[in-house]
């Protein structure tokens, strides 16, 4: 037997045990997490700065932060989310109960992906837990120091049968894939998510996908130019180019385009000094493969800013590119690097078009103080989500559903969300074995007035809120009635 | 019905709601002016409407397809009333055909009228009033919490339809399983292509000849053959496969959904158990459980697959269950006009087999009419696990008892068996109840009674494990057929506070982030 095989057969039998059917369970391991990340966020931040050259503070805001909000939202809202959720009722059921249950699935194998190797691996774990379910992690192993971190430090705050990271590369992967689960959440990149989802129709098992694209992002020329490209730099440079989210591409008019590439300059320097290499919050490419596919993608651009790098370092710094067509080199793929080209159109219906020639990507963003426009750019496109004047904080936002659509996934998650989507709804419908006199009109022999009772009784739909209004009504009646018959006798 | 499509398609066009969602059209690559091109192309996509028919085209499946994508594209789905038509024109095709249905039901299924009013008429108009009644309500914006940083935002969710989309639908409930997962589709706003069951042959004639008659055929389109077909047809990339069916097919679905990274929706089944325990009235429990398990003769996704139960509660049920197979179907059933058939020669062959080379003992039933595709109502005991009827799901009239001697043994059955599409318990004890309910997993779950708990909108029909996953019925339709998009507008000022999170990163600006990116920011404001 497998080690693979070996560790989803122990978290199996865990999960069988019953444990994390209890809240307090779940509240428990959930709290467990939470130190973990407290506790030894020095170890995370050094293991970040190794694999990504992240500083520690940049690993504080965009890995741990995220991660210990989503873990204290679980905690706080578990009873609730929890809880049955009563639903409307029909005639025929008015008197039983009827609710959803939201159950546990089992077992989850969680894929994590290396540019956020903590955030995107754990975040999911988070929503497991709640749920109810074992979870098999496996960090990317891309990644490799946090991977290895992970798989030393997390057995020491959670149950190590119900919550084993297993690391490892592809075979390792494939491995797993083998085995049976009960979702399989994946985070990477689309051609991979095919062969997840290939493997999963083995066990019929379900798939949450988080993948990627290019994030297009269309600048309105009427709009303040400074504040728009400040957050775009942000969004773009950001752990190098390389989130998921980041804006890929930019597209403006030409009449813009010399004022988008000054503006961005300005923010490059404002935030990464005039010298990124040296700077301590600018980070680097995770190895020389992705280093060297960077690259060769700026090959045919004409670069406006940047286009330095260094490969011992796997450095390149924020570079803007200029002219861009829609055949250059770095418009065949997600960028994934910090290269921000700059495409140019003639109105937004072209760039509507542009977008909507490519496949769904993960966000589309617009900037304009013209909420005509945005309204437009919305209900033209399709893409996981939309965000107007900025760039990547819907992420913080955990009441919104974060996913993708079309190539950019499937499924979504933070918060409750991730509760939901790896739960089972379970539909309930709790009946008394009485009353048994109205059942009669179902029973065979059927005639015709039984079926004129059935049509009317069995399916009738009942409004809940209806009822309510005409019996609130008819008590207000009947009080008004009272009333003003007092008043009347009295005069 | 075409003419009221076509008008109201060009009251879209020419109006302001209709949109280009993808791609480019004809001719009108760089017009800047939106009304002169939507008036042209609306105006030829209402010739279009015009002049196409079933009979007139003979397209690939490949061309359904895309022409299908070209509208959606056009935008035509989106507007609320266009849906709201197409669903009205849903309930009038059913309403106005329905001693057609009724007919071709029987010629499938003999199915009796009583069945095929309830289970595929009714339960599919009352889907489509429903949806008609909420959908405004189930496309507004849906405003969520926010944080202090983003508290003078706008964050939504929006539900957008996901473009071109499959149902497949199965032959035991030809309509409704084919239909209802359609309703959800339109109401989404997407274009739908359906795929009936060739083995109900008489019913995926009659929706291939009534659905281009009141529906939009630019938007929806009925493919029609049996396994080849399918898997061609499921060559195409579409944005959202629902197939209800065996997990056998399930499989290939998922496989072939993966090259396009397609999400799908899977109806499958599974042998839903149904366990008696403790203070059970007898005569009622009986009653319901016949009702649930011989209705459409055995051949319903969530009909009572095997029963559970003590040796003294089979001693006391097996008399009410031949009581009431006596009421309902009298002495000869195979005479009773309320009594279904099996679908065809080769499932017939197929449960007779099942049921020759089982190992228990017939208490009731056991004959069949090849040529009349009849089975008696069936009941066995003396069933072990390992049977050859506890091997499948079983999709007859052909009902196993099988004896537990305590409710913990009842459910370590069940949970040694894969997740079923439902789980039934008979008792009048709420404790058993609630003990069954905790400790299995099963797609849906209802207690004394079968069947009903399908019938109510409000709940999310779906299996779990096996037995599926997704799920449909009501506003949940409407939400597997949609995608969630996650809206934010930011406004243009406070942009010194967007300073705390530029580089460079200092642990006093981390601190402000933290406190105003968590929820309860603005309770401590307060």
């Amino acid at each position: 037997m497998s080690r693979e095989q070996l560790v989803v057969q122990r978290a199996r039998k865990s999960f069988q045990t019953g444990n994390t059917r209890r809240l307090e369970y779940r509240i428990h391991q959930l709290k467990g997490l939470l130190r973990f990340i407290t506790e030894r966020r020095k170890d995370i931040a050094d293991s970040v700065k190794r694999d990504l050259g992240k500083s520690e503070h940049a690993t504080d805001l965009f890995e741990t932060l995220g991660l210990e909000g989503e873990i204290k939202l679980a905690i706080e809202k578990l009873a609730e989310w929890a809880a049955p959720r009563p639903v409307e009722k029909n005639l025929l059921t008015l008197l039983d109960e009827v609710y959803i249950q939201p159950e546990p699935l089992g077992v989850v194998l969680i894929i994590g992906a290396w540019n956020y190797p903590w955030a995107i691996t754990l975040q999911p774990l988070v929503g497991a837990i709640a749920a109810g379910n074992a979870a098999v992690i496996k960090p990317s192993e891309v990644s490799s120091h946090s991977a290895t971190v992970m798989e030393e430090l997390l057995p020491q705050y959670l149950d190590k049968d119900l919550y084993p990271v297993v690391t490892g590369g592809v075979s390792e992967t494939q491995e797993l894939l083998k085995q049976r689960f009960d979702h399989i959440f994946y985070t990477g990149n689309s051609t991979v998510g095919k062969l997840v989802m290939g493997a999963a129709a083995r066990h019929l098992t379900p798939v949450t996908l988080e993948l990627g694209g290019k994030s297009p992002c269309y600048i309105d020329k009427n709009c303040d130019l400074t504040i728009a490209c400040r957050r775009i730099t942000w969004g773009k440079f950001v752990n190098c180019g390389q989130t998921c989210i980041a804006p890929d591409y930019i597209l403006c008019e030409p009449s813009i385009q010399d004022r988008v590439v000054e503006e961005i300059k300005k923010s490059i320097k404002e935030f990464y000094t005039d010298n990124p290499k040296t700077f301590e919050d600018y980070g680097r490419i995770i190895n020389q493969r992705h280093f060297k596919r960077v690259m060769a993608l700026m090959e045919g651009s004409t670069v406006a800013v940047g286009g330095e790098s260094d490969e011992s370092q796997c450095y390149i710094a924020p570079t803007v590119l200029k002219d861009v067509t829609e055949t250059s080199k770095v418009m065949k793929e997600e960028i994934f690097g910090p290269l921000l080209p700059i495409i140019t159109v003639s109105n937004v219906d072209e760039a509507i078009q542009f977008i909507n020639e490519r496949e769904k990507p993960l966000v589309v963003y617009v900037f304009t103080h013209d909420n005509k426009l945005i309204k437009r750019v919305r209900a033209e496109t399709s893409s996981g989500a939309l965000l107007a004047n900025d760039c990547l904080v819907h992420f913080t936002v955990s009441a919104l559903p974060f996913g993708g659509v079309g190539n950019s996934g499937t499924g979504c998650y933070h918060g409750k969300h991730s509760f939901d989507q790896l739960s089972h709804l379970r539909s309930c419908l709790i009946k008394q074995l009485k009353l048994e006199g109205v059942n009669s009109m179902r029973y065979p022999p059927h005639t015709a007035k039984k079926l004129s009772w059935a049509r009317f009784f069995l399916l009738k739909q009942v409004n809940m809120c209806r009822l309510r209004r005409m019996a609130l009504l008819a008590i207000f009646t009947g009080l008004a009635a009272f009333l003003v018959q007092r008043f009347l006798r009295r005069g | 019905m075409r003419m009221t499509s076509a008008l109201s398609f060009l009251t879209q066009v020419t109006g302001k709601s209709s949109r280009n969602l993808q791609g480019t059209t004809p001719g009108n690559t760089r017009d800047s002016s939106v009304c002169s091109s939507w008036s042209l192309r609306g105006l030829r996509g209402w010739c279009r409407l015009r002049h196409t028919s079933q009979s007139e085209r003979m397209e690939t499946q490949s061309q359904v397809v895309e022409r299908l994508r070209e509208t959606f594209r056009s935008g035509v789905t989106l507007p609320e009333q266009f849906r709201r038509t197409q669903l009205t024109n849903l309930i009038a095709m059913i309403e106005e055909n329905e001693e057609q249905i009724i007919k071709a039901l029987h010629k499938d299924l003999a199915k009796p009228k009583f069945e095929a009013v309830l289970s595929e008429v009714d339960i599919l108009i009352n889907e489509l009033y429903y949806a008609n009644a909420n959908l405004n309500s189930w496309m507004k914006r849906e405003y969520v919490t926010k944080n202090l940083a983003t508290k003078l935002d706008d964050c939504f969710v929006r539900r957008e339809p996901l473009g071109v989309v499959l149902v497949i639908g199965a032959w035991n409930y030809p309509l409704q399983l084919l239909l209802l997962p359609m309703v959800g589709a339109i109401a989404a706003g997407n274009c739908v292509i359906i795929k009936p069951s060739e083995i109900s042959a008489a019913t995926e004639q009659l929706i291939a000849e009534l659905v281009p008659k009141y529906l939009s055929q630019d938007c929806y389109a009925v493919v029609q053959g049996g396994a080849e077909e399918t898997k061609a047809l499921l060559k195409n990339r579409f944005d959202h496969i629902f197939y209800t069916g065996s997990q056998a097919v399930a499989r290939s679905v998922l496989v072939a959904a993966s090259v396009h990274l397609t999400p799908v929706t899977l109806e499958l089944g599974g042998k839903c158990p149904c366990l008696l325990y403790g203070a059970v009235n007898m005569a009622a429990a009986a009653r319901r459980l016949v009702w649930a398990k011989y209705f459409n003769s055995g051949q319903s996704c969530v009909a009572p697959d095997y029963v559970l139960c003590t040796p003294a509660t089979r001693e006391a049920l097996l008399p009410e269950i031949q009581k009431t197979l006596v009421d309902c179907f009298g002495t000869e059933p195979q005479a009773s006009p309320d009594l279904g058939r099996i679908v065809s020669p080769r499932h017939w062959t197929h449960l007779m087999e099942l049921l020759g080379r089982s190992k228990g003992k017939v208490v009731v039933g056991g004959e069949g009419n090849q040529e009349d595709k009849y089975i008696a109502p069936t009941v066995l005991v003396d069933v072990a696990e390992d049977d050859a009827l506890m091997q499948e799901e079983i999709f007859g009239p052909i009902l196993p008892i099988i004896c537990v001697d305590t409710l913990e043994e009842g459910i370590a059955f069940i949970n040694r068996q894969e997740k079923p599409l439902a789980l039934y318990v008979f008792s009048e004890e709420s404790s058993v109840v609630e003990t069954v309910l905790k400790n299995t997993s099963s797609g849906g779950f209802c207690s004394n009674d079968g069947i009903l708990h399908m019938t109510l909108p409000s709940l999310p029909f779906g299996g779990v494990g096996s037995s599926g996953w997704g799920n449909y019925h009501g506003r949940w339709g409407f939400e597997t057929f949609s995608h969630r998009r996650a809206c934010m507008l930011r406004g243009w000022g406070l942009e010194m506070l967007n300073g705390l999170r530029y580089p460079p990163y200092t642990e006093r600006k981390l601190s402000w982030v933290r406190w105003s990116a968590s929820p309860k920011s603005m309770c401590s404001l307060m």
